[in-house]
């Protein structure tokens, strides 16, 4: 316990769990609505979002801020675990779609007659959550061990895992695909039976995003501060060293590169029925970049910099693109400039003086 | 249209020689096999009044009023059979109502009748749309016009299409001859024809169509290959464009510029600025004269204010280089945005852009992108002059090679670096302006090849300017040799991952620097 936070961290964690476990609940639920203190689902909704999104920047933080190893390509492991996800919800609609067919609305639309094999078993709870979870880890293991085994580092590997989304979104907006092309998955119904737009529902899918998030940070937390994680920032810092001091970077590399593309998966997972919807759009090389953008904001190598940083950039673009949608990417390129240029160290930086 | 069609009828109705009339009322009053056969019996005669007629109803401005046919425009008609002028119109009146079937077919007869026009650009255009695949009801037609055809350009066209029609006919002797002769052509539809021909129950015609059919798919697979080849060289140079910038910043200067891209766009900008300016002068045609330096310098000016302000800063950051030229990205996209609205923009071409040259048989060699391969060549030319012969060339490889010891020697490396990053973002501006030429102009156009560019440059080996042009080339020609075995997007992806499992099993590219500097 004292290894990954001190008293103060504990504190903070704790204070943030009763807020999401059961603050939360209560103004969403048991508050009327016409109350001010009544929490709308546009907020409740709007906050599992992003902490979707906090997950997805720990992971990142952990291959990049703690690594060394920018990837542009971990917005892709985030859809697929959304795409199997929605591929459970579709079939959760059942007969209430549309065309009111065994088949989810766009195969009728389609015209095909039955599911095709990329759907087998996809009925099952248990299975979507095996999809989420092999799916994106199988890749980024494939993918990893190829990259890392030949020493692809730096630049290079960023460029070729943005090349990985970029082939992958081309692949899903595709029809034949199977995967509903352009449109992806959207007006999904039920999640295990419950009616998915309730705010019951919703909240439940709220404070289990939250104790994700928890789970997470702690995971990385104990991650960073083991042994391993010694390992993985010295490897950050001379990898060449590291190497012959005798340890086989390939195999540090890989394994936290696999555990990201994991979380980055179960993120998406909790992001698709908070959100509504599934489309290739996700695994634009835009999006993975903007995945990089919320660490180097937050504070590279400190997890907590993650979080703060993707709520943060997410905030910033929910306001802006309400209140002057003209304005956004000015406001994000500045950011990403900005930060560069004068905070390498993100926001945490300012606040944690000297580095020792 | 309508008084015209009116008045050229009145005129031809002067003409004593009556048309067909029972094949008037069947186009009128038939089912619809009569008519179409109306159709075929009022062509055979090439009389223009038919012509006139089958317009007419086809427009819908044929009625009849119990068994007289009228032709009527606004309140006088005329009588379709004899010609005679009818005032008052009659009270009782039906449409002659044309569906779309009858309307093609009407269309078709129209296109032959053309065939008879005086124009000799008339008659071109007509044979060439009934090359494409005619009715067999026309064959009195086209031979009425090739009687009187003289022309060489239009009666080879003719011929083909009268035995295309032959072919099919009764006669076995006609279609022998008419096999053999489209054995000489090289158009895909004889292809589909003598395919049909082929498995005919008749021995001879049988062998006769499949040894015409063999010449014909030899000469159109030379044709569909020769056709690939330039679409390969075609996609390579574009490539090339697009990468050549990237290979000096990226490739010499090891500066990832994520706004590669966008540069290419502001060059394509730059180009519709200067089409407009010219638009309302005589001399529109040569616009691209001075759209070429100007996207250049617009483009170069760009790109040494981003390495002075943001990118110098970053020098030997790759990753944040990467993230500060992404922001910067975004930020030149929505600016251009501001600027000139969301919407794409169009560049006309000039005259002599458009068009193309036909090589081969089926295969449209289009001039803007033979220009675009010329113009690909003499930037990579100008760009191997600059750094193997200017003295700005001979620091940009020392600085690359020794920034100390070029320091040292008083190369003054700040400077050169910027002129380097110009030259670089200059030859972007250039590959904007030529794609200009050929697709649309929006904002999002340099998006969509910044994933390639970097493919090439990386693909190519970085620092080896030959390594681009060869990568360039060879990603052009695989990508449109899958394309054309799996489809576009198949083609896309088969590619990139090609290229993600080539760069793991060489990392420095095709052609690697040789040397011990392997980490840096």
């Amino acid at each position: 316990m004292s290894r990954l936070y001190g008293t103060q961290g504990w504190l903070f964690i704790g204070l943030a769990s009763l807020i999401a476990f059961v603050v939360f609940p209560v103004l969403s639920i048991a508050v009327p609505q016409d109350s001010s203190f009544h929490l709308s689902q546009y907020w409740v909704t709007l906050l599992g979002k992003f902490m979707c999104y906090a997950m997805v920047a720990i992971a990142m933080d952990l291959v990049w801020g703690y690594t060394g190893i920018l990837s542009l390509g971990h917005g892709l492991f985030f859809a697929l675990g959304g795409y199997a996800m929605g591929m459970y919800l579709m079939r959760q609609i059942g007969r209430e779609g549309q065309y009111q067919a065994d088949l989810p609305d766009f195969m009728v639309f389609l015209d095909w007659k039955e599911l095709p094999w990329q759907w087998w078993n996809s009925d099952q709870f248990w299975w979507a959550m095996l999809l989420v979870v092999l799916v994106p880890g199988l890749l980024a293991l494939i993918f990893g061990f190829f990259a890392f085994r030949s020493r692809v580092k730096g630049v290079y590997f960023s460029i070729i895992t943005q090349a990985l989304t970029f082939a992958a979104m081309l692949l899903f907006f595709r029809n034949a695909t199977g995967f509903g092309g352009n449109n992806g998955f959207t007006d999904f119904k039920y999640i295990l039976g419950l009616p998915i737009t309730t705010p019951e529902t919703r909240i439940i899918l709220f404070t289990f995003t939250a104790f994700t998030l928890i789970a997470t940070l702690l995971l990385a937390r104990w991650i960073v501060t083991s042994k391993f994680g010694r390992v993985l920032t010295a490897i950050r810092d001379a990898e060449t060293r590291v190497a012959f001091c005798g340890y086989n970077t390939v195999h540090y590399k890989l394994a936290i590169f696999t555990l990201s593309a994991v979380i980055c998966g179960i993120a998406g997972a909790l992001y698709v029925p908070q959100v509504g919807i599934i489309n290739p759009s996700e695994m634009s090389p835009a999006n993975s970049i903007e995945i990089a953008i919320w660490v180097a904001v937050g504070g590279r190598g400190t997890l907590a910099g993650a979080i703060v940083g993707a709520g943060a950039v997410s905030g910033a673009k929910s306001f802006f693109t309400q209140a002057f949608p003209e304005y956004w990417l000015y406001a994000l390129g500045l950011i990403f400039i900005l930060v560069t240029l004068f905070l390498p160290r993100g926001i945490l930086g300012l606040f944690a003086g000297k580095k020792p | 249209m309508r008084s015209l069609l009116f008045a050229l009828f009145l005129s031809i109705a002067g003409h004593a020689l009556a048309i067909d009339k029972a094949a008037v009322e069947k186009l009128a009053f038939g089912e619809a096999d009569e008519r179409s056969a109306a159709i075929a019996a009022l062509l055979a005669e090439g009389d223009p009044r038919a012509a006139a007629l089958l317009q007419a109803v086809s427009e819908g401005e044929v009625q009849t009023a119990g068994k007289r046919i009228l032709i009527v425009a606004g309140e006088a008609g005329i009588d379709a059979v004899t010609g005679e002028k009818v005032a008052p119109l009659p009270a009782e009146r039906e449409d002659v109502v044309a569906n779309n079937r009858l309307r093609r077919e009407i269309e078709g007869a129209l296109a032959a009748f053309k065939l008879l026009s005086p124009e000799r650009a008339t008659r071109l255009a007509a044979a060439k749309a009934l090359a494409g695949g005619a009715d067999a009801a026309m064959l009195p037609l086209v031979k009425k016009a090739l009687e009187k055809e003289t022309d060489p350009d239009i009666r080879p066209l003719l011929e083909l299409t009268a035995s295309s029609m032959e072919i099919n006919s009764g006669d076995r002797e006609t279609r022998l001859a008419a096999i053999r002769r489209l054995g000489e052509s090289n158009s895909s539809n004889s292809r589909t024809l003598l395919a049909a021909a082929a498995a005919d129950a008749d021995q001879e015609i049988r062998s006769a169509a499949q040894k015409s059919l063999r010449e014909v798919q030899g000469k159109l697979a030379w044709g569909e290959r020769a056709g690939l080849l330039f679409a390969g060289v075609s996609l390579g140079s574009i490539l090339l464009l697009a990468a050549l910038g990237l290979a000096i910043t990226y490739g010499l200067m090891g500066v990832i510029n994520m706004a590669h891209g966008e540069l290419i766009m502001i060059g394509a900008y730059t180009t519709y600025v200067v089409q407009i300016y010219f638009r309302k002068s005589n001399y529109f045609d040569w616009y691209l004269l001075a759209a070429v330096p100007a996207s250049f310098i617009v483009a170069a000016a760009v790109g040494m204010v981003l390495e002075r302000v943001v990118i110098r800063w970053l020098y030997g950051r790759p990753l944040e280089t990467l993230l500060a030229t992404w922001g910067i990205s975004l930020m030149l996209i929505q600016a251009v945005r501001t600027i000139f609205g969301a919407a794409n923009v169009q560049v006309e071409n000039p005259a002599f852009m458009s068009g193309g040259i036909q090589a081969f048989a089926g295969v449209v060699l289009p001039w803007s992108r033979i220009y675009i391969i010329v113009f690909a060549a003499l930037v990579l030319f100008s760009i191997y002059l600059i750094l193997t012969k200017t003295r700005l060339g001979l620091f940009v490889r020392g600085v690359t090679q020794n920034r100390d010891m070029a320091s040292c020697v008083g190369v003054p490396t700040g400077r050169v670096d910027m002129w380097a990053f110009g030259l670089g973002s200059g030859i972007a501006g250039l590959a904007g302006c030529a794609l200009s030429q050929i697709g649309n102009v929006g904002p999002d156009l340099g998006q969509g090849y910044i994933v390639d560019s970097f493919m090439v440059v990386v693909f190519g080996g970085v620092g080896q300017l030959a390594g681009t042009v060869y990568a360039a080339l060879t990603l052009g020609f695989a990508n449109k040799f899958l394309e054309a075995l799996s489809g576009a997007v198949i083609a896309k992806i088969a590619v990139l991952v090609f290229i993600i499992f080539f760069i793991q099993r060489r990392p420095q590219g095709l052609f690697a620097v040789k040397g011990r500097a392997v980490e840096a």
